[in-house]
């Protein structure tokens, strides 16, 4: 099933491996050896790493650097490269490290089917453990590049995005470890509201149906999970990086706790922008480079015990693990021979399924004023869309197709306007 | 025993009386490919894959069920059994449900290594989804029928190496399916000795090992050529 569900994607199919395996390891009920769970952490990591770097890098900062009203033709890496080329080659060797350290640990940048239900399939070479540490310090560099620009844009240029991509009071949901320290391998579920108080803390994975419901919409095939105390749509809940930054009382590595402080101070506390995605995965992606720098060095993951074996002890079992977009659960049930039964998965972009429709909502009561859809609006509505880093883009558009389709429907339902990309 | 004189693809071969065309073309340097032939069993030439123009025949001939002939004159490669071959992979591939992606067998498989010798990089027959199950109710092995192309080496292996008979073919035509026993669940089956010879036979990953993931499928041919020997030629070495 780890093999499966990880063709999923080819962003981050290591999300989809994790969660399925640690779904895995409940049926099998062992105990992954320590390596494992190090191993495991540092291909997340690397994960997170690589994911981010695409977004911020390839995806979005055509629209920070270029403009949002540029052309679309040019709005994009190519147009980057013209534009900054040394920016474009850190941020694309930044997502080169990233996927090298998954390539080094289980052979393959894509699908590497190395995380399995009782471990990995095996350790670090000490050659990849030498090739990690040498292009760390790189790494560090371009994540201080790109915090910087970033910083720097928020001060100059994006007040405006900031209040109306995506501010308004949502909960917030992500892991958090045992000294509520960010998290995205283990650990328990903690709920927060827009004023930074601790809704429920302590949840764990297997009730994830006493705590989440899932709405269905006869307009899309994307379900809308809720928290479900609050009903549906009042139960709105961000997840993701941002999300993680806000559940957390801190990351837990010298950098990115610094990073962390300062958006905290620059948002005045919670930051309830989506906008501020960007900025989170640029401090996520700092944390995950000190984090890898602490596992690295730690001989544990050289060790060649790295998996259990068991058989299905369990029938019913649910796995959870941090996406680079968000919390990820898998839920397995399986008959005595470990046949499966039922499947059911939520994954992230669906959690932020309420909150993008309301980041949709939000630019166009900004920038649509009567029944005329302005010139750029499109642009904006993307970059909106883009801010939660979704699967959505790349679930729903071949390559060189972008089936953008926007209309202005009037309370009463009359359709006023639509446009076309 | 008599030797009989040939020519296969236009070279000189000499084999015994009663040879098949298969081992003198192997013996020759000459191979042809085969799915569901494995040296030690019986010959079932259920695949076709070893299909050969023989002069003078209107037909085409299985090589592994082909006594060689005096002045027999025998085309292993020509455009248009190769054409066939592929077609006949393609076939196997509608047929059934072959995932390679996530298969066990993934970059360890005979039908996959036959996909890609033969360079088919699709089907062009419309893929038949068949609704087929997967057993798993053994307590070391499963069998996924999705992936078999009923090549019958699990039949033959249990029958002639190991003698306990668990597998045969059930049903006819495109109902056909291997059996465990009196169409039990296999791990129902009291004549299995769980000796696991028909992973090591299986030539997909129709028949593996539980508890292995993708591309983690390993086969101990050696094993079964090791009985083979020992009983045909009383060698107990390895």
């Amino acid at each position: 099933m780890a093999g499966i569900t990880a063709r999923i994607c080819g962003i981050c199919p290591v999300s989809h491996l994790l969660a399925s395996a640690k779904t895995g390891d409940k049926i099998l009920a062992v105990k992954i050896p320590p390596a494992a769970d190090k191993l495991r952490r540092m291909m997340n990591l690397a994960q997170i790493t690589q994911s981010h770097a695409l977004s911020f890098f390839h995806l979005s900062s055509p629209d920070f650097l270029l403009g949002w009203d540029s052309d679309p033709a040019k709005r994009n890496v190519f147009g980057l490269i013209e534009a900054n080329p040394d920016l474009a080659r850190a941020g694309i060797r930044l997502r080169q490290f990233g996927q090298t350290v998954i390539e080094k640990l289980g052979t393959r940048k894509i699908h590497a089917a190395w995380i399995v239900p009782g471990g990995v399939r095996s350790p670090l070479s000490e050659a990849g453990r030498q090739w990690i540490v040498e292009r760390l310090p790189e790494s560090f560099e371009t994540v201080q590049l790109a915090l910087g620009l970033f910083k720097h844009l928020l001060d100059e240029q994006f007040q405006a995005e900031m209040n109306i991509f995506g501010e308004f009071p949502t909960l917030y949901m992500g892991l958090v470890n045992g000294n509520g320290e960010w998290e995205h391998y283990d650990g328990s579920l903690r709920f927060t509201d827009s004023q930074g108080n601790i809704v429920v803390d302590g949840l764990n994975e297997d009730d994830y149906h006493r705590f989440l419901g899932e709405a269905v919409e006869p307009w899309s095939y994307l379900k809308f999970p809720y928290y479900q105390p609050l009903g549906y749509p009042d139960g709105i809940y961000r997840v993701g990086p941002l999300a993680r930054l806000n559940v957390c009382d801190r990351i837990g590595t010298e950098g990115a706790d610094r990073e962390l402080q300062e958006l905290r101070d620059r948002a005045g506390g919670v930051a309830t922008s989506s906008f501020l995605y960007h900025y989170a995965r640029l401090i996520e992606i700092l944390a995950c480079l000190e984090k890898i720098q602490e596992l690295v060095d730690d001989p544990d993951v050289l060790s060649p015990r790295c998996r259990a074996q068991g058989g299905v002890n369990q029938l019913n079992a649910v796995g959870v693990s941090e996406a680079p977009r968000g919390t990820l659960f898998h839920h397995y049930q399986v008959d005595e021979n470990g046949l499966l039964e039922k499947v059911n998965l939520i994954i992230a972009t669906g959690q932020n399924n309420l909150a993008m429709n309301k980041t949709v909502a939000q630019i166009a009561k900004h920038y649509i004023h009567g029944s005329e859809i302005p010139e750029g609006l499109l642009n904006r509505v993307e970059a909106g869309i883009r801010c939660y880093d979704p699967c959505l883009s790349c679930s729903t558009h071949a390559a060189g197709q972008m089936p953008l389709h926007l209309q202005l429907v009037a309370a009463d339902g009359r359709l006023l306007n639509e446009v076309y990309r | 025993m008599s030797v009989k004189t040939l020519k296969i693809d236009g070279k000189d071969v000499a084999a015994e009386e009663g040879t098949m065309l298969l081992q003198a073309a192997q013996d020759a340097g000459i191979q042809i490919p085969t799915l569901c032939f494995l040296a030690g069993l019986t010959p079932a030439a259920a695949c076709r894959m070893c299909l050969v123009e023989v002069e003078g025949s209107h037909k085409l001939l299985p090589a592994c069920v082909t006594e060689v002939a005096e002045g027999m004159v025998v085309q292993t490669h020509t455009p248009k059994l190769q054409g066939f071959r592929r077609m006949n992979v393609e076939l196997l591939f509608a047929e059934g449900n072959h995932v390679c992606a996530v298969c066990v067998a993934n970059g360890n498989c005979e039908l996959q290594d036959l996909a890609i010798a033969l360079g088919m990089d699709h089907s062009r027959f419309p893929y038949r989804f068949p609704d087929r199950h997967v057993d798993i109710s053994h307590d070391q092995f499963g069998i996924d029928h999705n992936r078999c192309v009923l090549c019958t080496r699990c039949v033959r292996v249990c029958d002639e190496i190991e003698g306990a008979h668990v597998w045969d073919v059930a049903q006819r035509g495109e109902h056909c399916f291997i059996v465990s026993g009196l169409h039990q669940p296999w791990g129902e089956v009291d004549a299995c000795t769980s000796c696991g010879k028909c992973v090591d036979a299986c030539p997909t990953g129709a028949i593996f090992r539980k508890g292995s993931t993708i591309g983690e499928k390993e086969r101990d041919r050696a094993k079964l050529e090791f009985l083979v020997t020992a009983r045909e030629k009383h060698q107990w070495t390895r």
